[in-house]
C-alpha cells in the first residue's frame, strides 16, 4: 500500500452526545445519528476535517469529536478498522447493554 | 460507623445545589464543555466509552444497610439495575444521563454519601482494610484514622489541584490487606515499645506505567502528629511535585527523583509550623471519632448449629473455608461474599442483590457491609452461629460462590468494555479464567491464586501485584495481553515480573492453563502455594512453560 502523504484512508466523524454520553456519528445529512449503519463515510481530507471543524463548535450536542478510519463493510455500511470503534458501535461484552440492545439490529 | 454531623450535610447539601446549577448551566449552553469538565470531573462524573460514569466514594469501604439499599435504588431508577464495585472501593455506575445526576448526588447526600474527590488532581477517597474492626490480628481500627483524613482532605483548598491525584491507604494489621505499599502515602497504625499509638508511614508506591512500592518515611510517627505530617508531606509535593510531565508527577517520581533523605529533611523542617498551626483540635476530634467506631454490641449465642453443619454440609464447609476469615471475637466470623461466581463480571452487584446483602447486613452483620479493594462484599460482624442461615440464604440468592482467594476470585478493571482510556478488554479475560477451571474443577487443589488483571498501563486492576498479572494492549491492531508473575501487595510488596511477548485474546487462556499445569507439577506439596513456588523456582520454568524452552533459556 502507498504510504505517500497525499493517500487518505476513509473516514467516518463520531463523537459523544451531551445529554447521555451516547456514542453519536456523522450521517450524509450532516446530522447526528445513534446508528453506525447511517454515517457519513469521508474520502477526502478536506470534507472530513472541515466536518470536523464544525462537530468542534457544535458544543450544546457534541462532546470530543474525532475521525476514525473506516471501509464499507460487507453489507455496505461504514465499519471501523479499530476493534476500539467497533466495541463503541457495539456496547460492552458482558452485558447486552448499550447499542447491541438499544438498536433494532 | 460514623454518621455525617449538621456540618457535614449542610456542606454536602450545597455541594450539590452548586452542582445543579453547574448542569442547568451546561444544558442551557451558559458553561462550555471546557469550562464543565473539571466541575463533573470534580463530582466524580466521567464520560466514558458508551456513557457518562458516575464513580461515587465509600470511604474506607464501609457500608450501613441504608446506603446499600439506596445504591440499589439509584442503580434501578437513575441506571441500569446494577453497579460495579471497584479496586478502589468505590462504586461506578455506567449509564446516568447528564440531567440525573443532580438527583442521583442528592439522593446519595440523604445518606450521608457523596461522589466529591472521585477524579482529579486531588487526594482521593481514602481506603482502609476491609477487615478493619474486626479482624483478629489487628493492632488498632484503622477507619477513625481514615475519617479524620477523610473530613480534612475533603475540598481542602490548598490541595485541590496537586501535580497530580493522591491516594491514602490505612490498614491496622501487620497482614496488609489494603495494599498499603502501593499508595502514594500508606499508613499502618502500629504501636512503640511503650504502647503509645502511632503509624509507620510510607510513601511514593504506586502502580501505573512507573509501578513503585512505597518506601518507608517515618518508621514511628506519633498519633498527635498525623495531620501535621500529612499536611507537611502534601505542601512539600504540590510546591515540588513535577507538573511539566504527567507521567512523572505522581508522589513517587518526586521521591525517585529527590531521594527519600531530601523529602525526610523538607517534610521534618515544615512540621513544627503545622503541628503548631494545628494546635491539638484534630486529636479531639480523632478520639470523637473513635466512638463512632466502637466494636458492634456483640451477642451471646451457642455456636452448636454451627459446628453441627460444618461436620455434616460438605458445601457449607468449603464456604467457610473460603469465605470466613477469624475476628476478633472467638464468637464471630468475618464472611467475604464474592462478586466472582464463575462467569460473572468481577465487582459487578446488581440491584436485588444490593438490597439482600442489605438485608443480610441488617440481620446478621450489626448492620455493616464492608467493600474490599478485591471487589468483593464483605459481613464484618457475623456470629458463627448464624453462618448456617446466611450460608442458605447467599445460595438462593447467586451469592454463595466459594472461591475468596482462588483462581477465579480475580480482579478486573472495566477495561474496554466500557473505559476511555483503556487499551484492551479485562471483563472477558476473567471470565474465561474463571469458567475454564471451575470445569476442570482444579480451584481448590491449585490453592491461593491471586489474578489480576487491567485493560491498559494504568493498572486499575492491579496486574503488577497479582501472583499472575496480565495487562490487555494493542499491539498491530488487536488486543494483546502481556503476562507478568510474581507480584505480590501485601506486606512483602513485590512487582510482577514480565515474562516476554503477549498473547493474543485467544491465546491468553490457554497461556494461564500451562502455567497453572506447571506449577502443579512442580510444586513441592500441595502446602506450596504458586507464589511460593515462584519464589523458589524463579521465572524460567514458567517461561518454558509459556513459550518452549528454546525461548525460556533465551529470554533468561
Amino acid at each position: 500500500m502507498s504510504r505517500h502523504q497525499s493517500s487518505f484512508s476513509a473516514k467516518i466523524l463520531t463523537a459523544s452526545d451531551l445529554l447521555d454520553g451516547d456514542v453519536i456519528y456523522l450521517n450524509a445529512a450532516q446530522t447526528w445519528t445513534r446508528q453506525l449503519s447511517d454515517a457519513h463515510l469521508f474520502v477526502d481530507a478536506e470534507a472530513a476535517n472541515a466536518a470536523l471543524a464544525t462537530a468542534d463548535l457544535q458544543q450544546q450536542t457534541v462532546l470530543g469529536a474525532y475521525l476514525v478510519d473506516a471501509a464499507t463493510g460487507t453489507n455496505g455500511a461504514p465499519t471501523p478498522i479499530h476493534f476500539r470503534e467497533i466495541f463503541r458501535a457495539t456496547g460492552p461484552s458482558n452485558r447486552f447493554h448499550g447499542k447491541q440492545a438499544d438498536l433494532p439490529a | 460507623m460514623y454518621t455525617y454531623s449538621d456540618f457535614d450535610r449542610a456542606f454536602l447539601r450545597n455541594r450539590v445545589a452548586k452542582f445543579r446549577d453547574q448542569v442547568s448551566r451546561r444544558l442551557s449552553g451558559a458553561l462550555s464543555e471546557d469550562e464543565f469538565k473539571p466541575l463533573r470531573l470534580m463530582n466524580g462524573l466521567y464520560l466514558m466509552l458508551h456513557a457518562y460514569m458516575l464513580r461515587i466514594a465509600i470511604p474506607y469501604g464501609t457500608l450501613s444497610s441504608v446506603q446499600m439499599r439506596q445504591l440499589a435504588m439509584i442503580a434501578d431508577r437513575w441506571d441500569k439495575g446494577y453497579g460495579h464495585f471497584t479496586t478502589r472501593q468505590n462504586i461506578q455506575f455506567n449509564w446516568p444521563k447528564l440531567r440525573d445526576v443532580p438527583d442521583i448526588l442528592d439522593a446519595l447526600a440523604k445518606v450521608d454519601m457523596h461522589a466529591i474527590q472521585s477524579s482529579g488532581a486531588c487526594i482521593r477517597n481514602v481506603t482502609a482494610d476491609h477487615f478493619a474492626g474486626a479482624a483478629a490480628d489487628e493492632v488498632d481500627d484503622p477507619r477513625p484514622t481514615a475519617e479524620l483524613i477523610r473530613q480534612w482532605s475533603t475540598d481542602h483548598e490548598e490541595f485541590a489541584f496537586l501535580p497530580r491525584k493522591f491516594k491514602v491507604a490505612v490498614t491496622g494489621s501487620e497482614q496488609d490487606r489494603a495494599v498499603t505499599k502501593m499508595h502514594d502515602v500508606g499508613l499502618k497504625l502500629v504501636r512503640d515499645a511503650n504502647g503509645a499509638p502511632g503509624y509507620e508511614v510510607s510513601v511514593g508506591g504506586g502502580l501505573g506505567r512507573t509501578p513503585m512500592i512505597g518506601r518507608v518515611l517515618r518508621e514511628f510517627l506519633p498519633r498527635e502528629d498525623l495531620l501535621p505530617y500529612l499536611e507537611s508531606i502534601l505542601q512539600v509535593y504540590n510546591l515540588l511535585g513535577r507538573r511539566d510531565n504527567k507521567y512523572k508527577a505522581r508522589i513517587k517520581i518526586t521521591v525517585h527523583e529527590m531521594g527519600l533523605e531530601q523529602l525526610q529533611a523538607l517534610v521534618e523542617e515544615r512540621l513544627p509550623h503545622q503541628r503548631a498551626r494545628f494546635g491539638g483540635a484534630e486529636q479531639k476530634h480523632l478520639s470523637a471519632l473513635e466512638q463512632a467506631f466502637t466494636a458492634p454490641a456483640y451477642v451471646t449465642r451457642s455456636s452448636d448449629d454451627f459446628q453441627t453443619a460444618l461436620a455434616s454440609n460438605g458445601a457449607f464447609r468449603a464456604f467457610v473455608d473460603s469465605n470466613t476469615a477469624a475476628h476478633k471475637n472467638p464468637d464471630y466470623a468475618i464472611v467475604t461474599v464474592s462478586l466472582k461466581s464463575h462467569g460473572a463480571t468481577p465487582g459487578d452487584a446488581t440491584s436485588d442483590q444490593m438490597r439482600a446483602l442489605a438485608d443480610l447486613a441488617q440481620s446478621y452483620s450489626h448492620d455493616e457491609l464492608r467493600v474490599s479493594h478485591e471487589q468483593n462484599i464483605l459481613l464484618p460482624h457475623v456470629h458463627k452461629s448464624y453462618l448456617p442461615t446466611l450460608y442458605v440464604a447467599l445460595r438462593n440468592i447467586g451469592l454463595a460462590t466459594a472461591n475468596i482467594g482462588q483462581i477465579s476470585d480475580i480482579i478486573a478493571c472495566p477495561g474496554m468494555d466500557y473505559c476511555d482510556l483503556a487499551t484492551a478488554r479485562s471483563i472477558p479475560v476473567a471470565q474465561q479464567i474463571a469458567t475454564r477451571f471451575q470445569a476442570l474443577n482444579l480451584e481448590q487443589d491449585i490453592g491461593p491464586l491471586k489474578i489480576k488483571i487491567s485493560g491498559c498501563i494504568n493498572a486499575c486492576g492491579h496486574h503488577h501485584v497479582g501472583h499472575i498479572g496480565i495487562l490487555g494492549l494493542q499491539k498491530a491492531g488487536i488486543e494483546s495481553y502481556q503476562i507478568t508473575l510474581g507480584g505480590d501487595g501485601t506486606q512483602h510488596a513485590a512487582i510482577g515480573k514480565p515474562v516476554g511477548p503477549g498473547f493474543s485474546a485467544d491465546q491468553v487462556l490457554p497461556a494461564i492453563e500451562r502455567l497453572i499445569y506447571t506449577y502443579l507439577d512442580l510444586r513441592q506439596d500441595p502446602e506450596e502455594d504458586f507464589l511460593a513456588a515462584i519464589r523458589r523456582l524463579g521465572l524460567t520454568p514458567f517461561k518454558a512453560a509459556l513459550y518452549g524452552p528454546k525461548e525460556a533459556a533465551n529470554a533468561a
